[in-house]
């Protein structure tokens, strides 16, 4: 079992399609990442998707490069993207690159399934 | 002020697969432990070390396996270094490679900040690299100040 395949839960919650990233996102897991958390968008087709971050326990710009890059297959197919929950460490690389200035990050407790 | 003394030095050498960039990182903030440094700390060395070795195995050695080596420095005045080189392509124009959001590479998703995190995470940076050649990427934090775990 893959890493990505051990951690990518996610939830349909009304129209809101809700993935937890957890663990290391780094260049060795975000390729993979990045084809399971496209597959699930195009299975369940949500009007919102959401990654919640407070599962990761690290990640540096290859994460950074997933998130912009899902910001944009999203906005591509007119889904609503949000981020929710990052650590502050995470907070402060999306804070470098000005995330939040293309992208609603939200902390609010999401419960998991 | 007394010249800092070197309190430990270690060496390792590994080829530039992608799990390896996990193995770095946790190998550079073991080393750093002894220093007893913030959980903060800890996490900026993480990143910052991944960052060097994931531009090494990315860009230096692109589609080809080669040798990283990767130096990591103890001071006596707390200050950690550590020095991530390749024998790679080599950066054409640094100054211009530094620059955030500069990327030889936007298909990949890549976003031109591993540079700039570094920057930021860390006291210093410096990149040295010549086309054909390889890179050398020198970094450098110093530690608050609690004392030297014997
Ligand atoms: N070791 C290296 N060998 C060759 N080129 C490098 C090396 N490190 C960096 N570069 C060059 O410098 C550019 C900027 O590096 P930087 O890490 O800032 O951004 P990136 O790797 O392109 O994107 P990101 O780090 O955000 O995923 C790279 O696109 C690449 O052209
Ligand atoms: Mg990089």
């Amino acid at each position: 079992m893959t890493t990505a395949e051990k951690t990518l839960k996610s939830a349909m919650k009304g129209r809101t399609l809700i993935i937890w990233l957890d663990g290391d996102i780094d260049h060795h897991s975000a390729r993979e990442l990045r084809s399971r958390i496209d597959t699930k968008v195009f299975i369940q087709r949500p009007d919102e998707l959401i990654l919640d971050l407070s599962r990761v326990c690290f990640m540096d710009s290859s994460g950074l490069g997933l998130i912009l890059g899902r910001y944009a297959k999203a906005a591509e197919l007119g889904i609503r993207f949000k981020v929710a929950n990052p650590t502050p460490e995470i907070s402060r690389i999306l804070d470098l690159a000005g995330t939040q200035r293309l992208i609603k990050i939200e902390n609010a407790s999401l419960r998991t399934v | 002020m007394a010249k800092p003394e070197p309190v430990n030095q270690m060496k390792c050498t590994f080829p530039s697969c992608s799990v390896n960039e996990a193995l770095a990182r946790s190998v550079a903030a073991s080393f750093a432990a002894q220093l007893n440094p913030t959980c903060e700390e800890v996490s900026d060395i993480k990143c910052a070390v991944s960052e060097a070795v994931t531009n090494a195995i990315v860009h230096g050695y692109r589609d080809s396996i080669g040798e990283i080596v990767m130096v990591l420095k103890l001071e006596s005045d707390r200050t950690f270094t550590a020095e991530i080189r390749d024998r790679g392509v080599g950066i054409p124009n640094v100054e211009e490679a530094m620059r955030p959001l500069f990327t030889t590479d936007p298909e990949n998703e890549r976003s031109g900040m591993g540079f700039t995190i570094i920057e930021n995470f860390m006291d210093s940076l410096r990149v040295v690299s010549s086309p054909g050649k390889g890179t050398r990427v020198i970094m450098k934090k110093k530690l608050s100040m609690l004392p030297l775990r014997k």
